[in-house]
């Protein structure tokens, strides 16, 4: 929805944030097309399994720590096996913070009872939940930032349609992905051209603004009208054909079952306490 | 703004995704009863034009600060109902997967909040009734602002809302409310206009544009459907809001709920929502929670910020030996995982074979 930002981002800095960000989403899409075993999964699989991972994640109660940490194994598995970058990824999960974080903040202000002991270090129930949100936030955004880079979106696609969404909403993630690049080079054109205009601020208000998106919006229009005839001419009659034969072969029941199996284990038993209790007696 | 996974629980996420999906569905077959072949890709490019719209900014006249469109409204002036639901929903979907904004848990929420009240309240109930089919330049801007305001309030309201009920932020209901709602206004303000002018522009420019949205009467004719499953959502929400309300402040609305039915409050949050969700969440759990609070001290929790100590009474937490044995085994099993991935990276790294 409309936002606001501080006024210094409007120029450059914002211009030069949004190219490299979109820059980013084909980037994250070219790490689909590597030939890994990941990739070469079934998308419907992995589709199911990141929504199981999900799931086990935000079932835990709000004071679990310990439990969700073994679940940290999943986007490390999968991102040695995809050969995902780390490095990228994290600096996605960390622009999409701030939400989470600001909600999640207000659990130490209001829940200040102790809860946990650690030696001479108390801590409150609010920083443990506060823990808990960051946590589970880290694990379910690298979860669904993991499933587009190691399957793409057509493929995505293919597998919502298969497992039985909206034939329409399916063709609208395609088409709306398909032109999400074609119309913003367009709009960072306008961008360009007006701040190259612009001086000590003038011309960055709501009048112009609005004729650069009218301006847009009728350029989208008339694009949308040619594209539907050239799209008639080549015999488009409703739907589109999403041409990939898609066979659940035995490494696909295996990732599908076998990871279910693991959250289902790691929801039951809290290894991290079975490990500590365990190396604790080693210990004494 | 997006609702976030790590702030919803299972019941709640499963909950609003149940309804988008069904309005999705619903909206998807409303479109193929009347399908107008030529709105397919045009529906899929103003996707991407909201996309490509929030690009570009402007400034905000005294503030200092920039905005830019949100879209929901725009679409649906353009599209009408249904179409400009799914185009949101494809759009927020996208944002889910590539920006992380939100996460695919609480896509359900968000496409519910942010095109569900624009899409089936604020354009049918709100645009419509002020625009009119004559429209004017004075029109068309109470028409917007009115509409954008509103469906920003009820989105910020069904956050509020969700998170509520997930109970994993420790916000209480008036303080989250008090903090979002003016937020979302001055936003709302914002959107309001921007979508005033570039509605206008777009009258000025090829006023039959604005003549695409459906009004057909038979798309008339059904228009009071979504509203009363709308307004069924919306009394649903309401209701367990107050239930919830009536749960954890017993002496707040405890004359209300005694009134209406003659039973004692804790009765009423056991049959109602409260009771439903303790339900949801102990099927959903393979194992009960060790360390879940259960209701009673989370009230404690919440109407005494100050009574810490006594807190700490009523609720023992884990013990010193324990949590250091938890802290241990955290990091061993951080370790172990650590050895996994390096492992499995040695092991499949590609350009090898």
């Amino acid at each position: 929805m409309a936002g606001l930002f501080p006024p210094r981002l409007v120029l450059g800095v914002r211009m030069a944030n949004i190219e490299s960000s979109l820059l980013n989403i084909g980037y994250l899409e070219t790490l689909s097309y590597q030939d890994t075993p990941l990739q070469r999964l079934d998308p419907r699989v992995k589709l199911l399994t990141t929504l199981a991972f999900i799931i086990a994640v935000v079932s835990f109660g709000k004071y679990e720590i310990t439990g969700l940490i073994p679940f940290v194994i999943y986007p490390v598995a999968l991102i040695a096996v995809g050969n995902l970058p780390p490095a990228y990824l994290a600096r996605k999960i960390l622009l999409a913070a701030p939400f989470a974080f600001f909600i999640g903040i207000f659990n130490p202000l209001l829940d200040r009872a102790i809860m946990v002991h650690l030696g001479p270090v108390a801590i409150s129930g609010g920083w443990v939940s506060f823990a808990s949100i960051m946590l589970r936030f880290c694990l379910t955004v690298s979860a669904a930032l993991i499933l587009i880079a190691s399957t793409g979106l057509n493929a995505v696609c293919l597998a919502l349609d298969k497992l039985g969404a909206p034939r329409i909403f399916v063709m609208q993630l395609l088409f709306v992905y398909r032109y999400i690049f074609v119309l913003t080079d367009e709009a960072l054109r306008l961008v360009r051209a007006r701040a190259l205009r612009s001086f000590q601020g003038r011309g960055m208000g709501l009048k112009v603004f609005s004729y650069m998106i009218g301006q847009l919006l009728l350029r989208t229009l008339d694009r949308a009208r040619r594209i539907h005839q050239a799209m008639l001419s080549r015999g488009f009659a409703g739907r589109i054909h999403l041409l990939r034969p898609l066979r659940l072969r035995l490494p696909d029941v295996i990732f599908l079952l076998g990871w279910s199996l693991l959250f289902v284990l790691l929801r039951g038993y809290n290894i991290p306490h079975l490990l500590g209790s365990w190396a604790g007696g080693w210990i004494r | 703004m997006h609702m976030a996974d790590a702030l919803i629980s299972p019941a709640v996420g499963g909950t609003m995704w149940a309804a988008t999906a069904g309005l999705t569905i619903y909206s998807a077959k409303k479109l193929k009863e009347d399908l107008d072949e030529h709105k397919v890709p045009l529906m899929g490019v103003l996707g991407a034009f909201i996309f490509a719209a929030q690009m570009i900014n402007f400034t905000i006249p005294g503030t200092g600060s920039s905005g830019h469109l949100g879209g929901g409204m725009i679409l649906a002036i353009l599209l009408g109902p249904y179409a400009a639901f799914l185009v949101m929903a494809s759009v927020l979907t996208i944002q889910a997967l590539f920006f992380a904004d939100g996460g695919l848990l609480a896509l359900g929420c968000n496409i519910f909040n942010l095109g569900f009240f624009p899409c089936f309240l604020a354009y049918p109930l709100i645009y419509k009734k002020i625009v009119g089919t004559k429209p004017s330049q004075g029109r068309i801007l109470a028409g917007a602002m009115a509409s954008a305001i509103i469906a920003l309030q009820l989105g910020a309201f069904g956050v509020v809302l969700e998170t509520l009920f997930s109970g994993i932020s420790e916000l209480p209901f008036t303080t989250f409310i008090l903090l979002m709602l003016p937020i979302h206004l001055a936003i709302g303000i914002v959107e309001g206009l921007v979508t005033a002018a570039v509605v206008s522009f777009v009258w000025k420019a090829h006023p039959e544009i604005l003549t695409m949205a459906p009004t057909a009467p038979a798309a008339r004719a059904h228009s009071h459907k979504p509203l009363l499953l709308g307004l069924a959502l919306f009394a649903l929400l309401a209701g367990g809001m107050l239930s919830w309300f009536a749960s954890t402040h017993p002496d707040g609305l405890e004359w209300s709920i005694k009134g209406v039915s003659g039973k004692e409050e804790l009765e009423a949050s056991k049959a109602g929502v409260h009771g439903a969700m303790a339900w949801m969440q102990e099927k959903l759990a393979f194992l009960p929670d060790y360390d879940f609070k259960k209701p009673e001290e989370e009230q404690g929790a919440k109407s005494a910020g100050e009574q810490g100590e006594k807190k700490e009474e009523s609720w023992p937490g884990v013990s010193a030996g324990k949590s250091l044995s938890g802290v241990l085994g955290a990091a061993m099993t951080l370790l172990l995982v650590g050895v996994i991935g390096l492992g499995l990276r040695r092991f499949y790294t590609p350009n090898k074979g």
